[in-house]
């Protein structure tokens, strides 16, 4: 099981990826559209990498409700 | 009526991945067809093509790039190029009025490289792994959308489709915004990526495509006997078109007129040109009338001049038929010898050799023509010919599946 650092981490790598982001910026307190600018359709790639990345499933209706990074690494963290 | 004017011009080829590079290749004499060495095109009847001399994605943003059809990534950097010969800036240092500037851009095709991507990606690994990029990434209109987004466009963004003759029905098009008072400034031109196993097979079914690959330079022959075909070719250019009043409040360079523009419709057949030529020189005719100039006033015709048994005698015979007695003082050639045939980016490619032809009073020319068909009537140039001094016009053709023929007549005027 990974930690929660270690989703963080990946999680930044991905978001990085997807939408340039710098991995740094990724903290858990950071909202994905507020402080991240991420848009809607960088959000679909980014939980379609987290789905792949981490071996979960986030059903669209779980999806809306990741609005930070925190959501989203403690989404994952009780799921694996 | 105002003229319309060129103050800046792109593009990316294969070629060259500028204008510059572009010209000199053709200049040179240089083919940009290549062998295609992917494991793809292995069972493939035709593995060659014009393939970009510059992957346009090194010149755009990673995060960037990987939300842009190929076929918008060669339209971004031909317009980016153009926009900045033209001397204006982007972002805050884009003096230009957003609400008269418009975008007039086409393409032939549209995002292929993302339709068959993602189409694999729901066929190989489900609906989940589909893009959510996808349909803005494949929509034709992209590549116009995304170059209004660069130059924060407002008048207008609008995207003709018209197959071979896309690039040119977006010059018409971009003559008229200006004519019509609706802009002050205009990009225009044409894209294309399609270089992928399925437009390949599907042109080599057609019988369309040349099968030379063990000689891809000299695979683009228009008008040699051994001609087999064309060569597909990707890439993209652009013009940047205002009106005079426009440019010389500013100061700009100007490197010509973009005197008028015909149109005409073979309906004849879906692919076929109609053999008698009617369609073809009505629109040549059109863009002479338009320009307001004389069958004698054409020195150069750049043709379509693809490399197809039928399409090139059929085109030979129509410049004759428009240009009349004209045609003895007339020097056409056919670009595509050396880039290949770029659909809905040819007219945008072949308009910007038309109007470097003129500026520099050279016509590049056609190359692999070393047996010429019977009787064509027109003078073909194979070598680099110099036209005369003094006034100078010009036409650019551009033909399409569909039975869309566009003319685009250029002259020297207004050169500074």
């Amino acid at each position: 099981m990974a930690t929660t650092e270690e989703i963080r981490t990946s999680l930044a790598e991905l978001v990085n990826d997807v939408a340039g982001v710098p991995v740094e910026d990724v903290q858990l307190d950071k909202s994905f559209t507020e402080d991240l600018d991420v848009d809607s359709l960088a959000m679909v790639e980014i939980i379609v990498g987290c789905e792949e990345k981490f071996g979960v499933t986030i059903p669209d209706e779980d999806s809306k409700k990741l609005k930070t990074v925190g959501d989203a690494v403690a989404y994952i963290e009780s799921h694996q | 009526m105002t003229d319309v004017v060129i103050t800046g011009m792109g593009a990316t080829t294969p070629l060259g991945g500028d204008l510059a590079s572009t010209w000199a290749g053709m200049l040179a004499g240089r083919s940009g067809v290549v062998t295609i060495t992917e494991d793809w095109a292995e069972p493939l009847a035709v593995r060659i093509a014009g393939r970009c001399a510059v992957d346009p994605a090194e010149k755009i943003d990673r995060v960037k790039a990987r939300r842009l059809d190929r076929s918008t990534q060669v339209g971004l950097v031909a317009a980016e190029e153009a926009w900045l010969d033209a001397g204006f800036g982007l972002g805050e240092d884009n003096p230009v009025d957003r609400d008269r500037l418009a975008v007039c851009f086409g393409s032939g095709i549209g995002g292929l490289h993302s339709t068959l991507s993602n189409w694999d990606a729901l066929v190989d690994k489900g609906a989940r792994r589909v893009s959510p990029y996808t349909i803005p990434m494949l929509m034709t209109n992209a590549p116009a959308a995304n170059i209004g987004l660069l130059l924060g466009a407002r008048a207008s963004v609008r995207t003709m489709v018209s197959a071979c003759a896309s690039a040119n029905d977006s010059i018409a098009l971009a003559i008229d915004e200006i004519r019509l008072g609706r802009a002050d400034v205009v990009l225009t031109g044409g894209s294309e990526a399609t270089i992928l196993p399925l437009p390949i097979a599907a042109f080599s079914q057609m019988q369309a495509l040349s099968k030379r690959n063990d000689d891809p330079a000299a695979a683009s022959r228009p008008w040699d006997k051994g001609r087999d075909g064309f060569v597909l070719a990707e890439g993209a250019a652009a013009l940047v078109l205002e009106s005079l009043e426009h440019a010389l409040a500013r100061g700009a360079r100007i490197y010509g007129t973009v005197a008028g523009a015909g149109v005409s419709a073979d309906s004849h057949d879906i692919v076929q040109p109609d053999p008698a030529g009617g369609g073809q020189s009505s629109a040549m005719l059109k863009a002479i009338r338009d320009a307001g100039l004389t069958a004698s006033d054409i020195k150069h015709v750049n043709a379509h001049g693809t490399s197809t048994p039928q399409g090139d005698v059929t085109e030979a015979h129509s410049v004759g038929r428009a240009l009349g007695s004209a045609v003895d003082g007339c020097v056409v050639t056919s670009t595509k010898s050396m880039t290949g045939h770029l659909l809905g980016a040819a007219g945008a490619v072949e308009s910007i050799a038309t109007v470097l032809a003129l500026y520099h009073r050279q016509v590049p020319p056609t190359i692999n023509l070393d047996d010429p068909e019977d009787g064509l009537g027109i003078d073909i140039a194979t070598a680099v010919r110099p036209l005369p001094v003094g006034d100078l016009a010009a036409l650019n053709n551009s033909f399409g599946f569909g039975g869309h023929n566009v003319a685009i007549a250029f002259s020297n005027a207004n050169i500074r």
